[in-house]
């Protein structure tokens, strides 16, 4: 039991630090940032989950293609909505902070822009999903679709962000962040913390809902 | 000197496809004039509704109109292919040459397309380009940029039903990137001096081409098998 859910004990514990030192821990005072800059443990930490669940999506996908193995494009799929989500509250939690910080909870800004583009893009890839009844070709297609989509996802959140002007701190070279900001005890929280607990907390949704589509296709195949 | 051999039969392959194409559109002449009309249909409206726009927004709605008549141009390449004729293809060549010969195909016909449009846009909504050469540039990279990516989410539509839609579906938010970097190429073609930085973006946007058709080599056999 304890060998098999021991990332999930790590993920509660990861959670509960970063919540109670993210709430209660010293930060820096910084002008206009003031307390907001607590989010850093929320909103960033969404998009680091974002795209691990994305990039575990992907691979499946690639597994797919070279396998056929129904179950892989169930991993796929279950993965790349988890990414979704974490897009989603990534979107939402960075609005909150713009609210405070720049004055609006949205303002145009290039890369508020692009990061929903991006998950427009994965919105297309549950569409094209939804528009085909065979099986077999519904999973091949949607794979190709996924490797394709996350390759175009690069250029869309890591390449011209860098090339525009922006509100979002570090404009060039790191796109969203801006290293300087934080402080030790703030990064001591961040990355230990904030980036694997809340990436751990998306592939435990993810394996849960994966199990629950395992049994749905078991029951189907039985009926 | 085998691969060699299969080198120069690819190639013969590709341009026997692209001839096959070519000859097609020259016979039935959908295609060309079915966008042209369309393009100068909606540059007419364009001209009721908002007279002589300025720069920018003359320069918004040429990549608006270019991204509407890519998705029509090129929702023909593989929607037209039925199953028995995409059987016998697969039968007698490749799957690379094939997706190649559309890449190619697309990417000459959008050439012309948006030379054609540019027309239309300078005829109808008056020209505040002050560097044409630099601008008819532009619109070629971006039109064989973006009739690049459609050509690969046609391949895809193809496969699901209600095709031509889908294919506006997925592809629209694909290619915001592009048309964002295109979008300030063109900011710097409409400035009366050359800015710094156009290399930069343009080596991007050229990236991106060959990322794009890199991943329609390898992925486009999987599509293909039935």
């Amino acid at each position: 039991m304890l060998r098999q859910n021991w990332w999930k004990i790590l993920c509660v514990i990861l959670l509960v630090y970063t919540i109670l030192f993210g709430f209660l821990g010293h930060v820096p005072a910084k002008p206009i940032l003031n307390e907001t800059i607590r989010n850093l443990y929320f909103h960033v930490a969404m998009w680091f989950g974002m795209m691990v669940l994305f990039t575990v999506s992907v691979v499946y996908s690639i597994l797919y293609l070279s396998s056929n193995n129904p179950v892989h494009d169930i991993y796929a799929l279950e993965y790349a909505k988890g990414g979704i989500l974490f897009g989603c509250l990534g979107l939402v939690t960075g609005s909150i902070w713009a609210r405070f910080t720049w004055g609006a909870f949205w303002s145009n800004d290039p890369k508020q822009l692009l990061a929903a583009i991006a998950l427009l893009i994965y919105f297309a890839y549950l569409i094209l999903r939804n528009s085909m009844t065979d099986m077999d070709k519904r999973s091949r297609v949607s794979a190709v679709y996924n490797i394709f989509a996350y390759a175009m996802l690069f250029p869309t959140i890591f390449i011209i962000p860098r090339m525009v002007e922006s509100l979002h701190p570090g404009g060039m070279g790191n796109p969203a962040l801006d290293t300087h900001d934080i402080d030790g005890r703030m990064r001591m929280v961040f990355w230990p913390g904030a980036v694997p607990g809340w990436t751990l907390l998306g592939v435990w949704i993810v394996t849960l809902r994966i199990r629950l589509q395992l049994l749905a296709e078991k029951k189907l195949s039985h009926v | 000197m085998r691969a060699n051999f299969n080198g120069i039969r690819s190639v013969s392959q590709i341009i026997a496809l692209f001839k096959k194409d070519l000859l097609l559109e020259i016979r039935q002449q959908y295609t060309f004039y079915g966008v042209l009309l369309y393009v100068a249909s909606t540059i007419f409206v364009l001209y009721l509704a908002m007279g002589e726009p300025e720069g920018v927004v003359w320069k918004g709605l040429f990549w608006m109109i270019q991204l509407f008549v890519c998705v029509n141009a090129v929702a023909k390449s593989f929607l037209q292919e039925g199953r028995g004729r995409l059987l016998y293809f697969y039968s007698i060549t490749g799957a690379a040459n094939f997706i190649l010969s559309k890449l190619l195909f697309n990417a000459l016909l959008m050439l012309l397309m948006s030379l054609l449009s540019l027309g239309l846009f300078v005829l109808m909504l008056g020209d505040p380009m002050p560097e044409p050469a630099r601008f008819v540039l532009i619109s070629w990279l971006g039109s064989v940029s973006l009739s690049l990516v459609f050509t690969f989410l046609a391949a895809i539509a193809a496969r699901a039903q209600q095709s031509a839609a889908l294919m506006a579906i997925l592809g629209f938010p694909l290619v915001i990137p592009q048309l964002l970097l295109l979008n300030k190429i063109s900011n710097i073609a409409f400035a009366d001096v050359l800015q710094g930085g156009l290399g930069w973006m343009v080596a991007v946007l050229l990236g991106l081409d060959v990322m794009i058709v890199a991943l329609s080599l390898i992925l486009f056999p999987f599509l293909w098998k039935d």
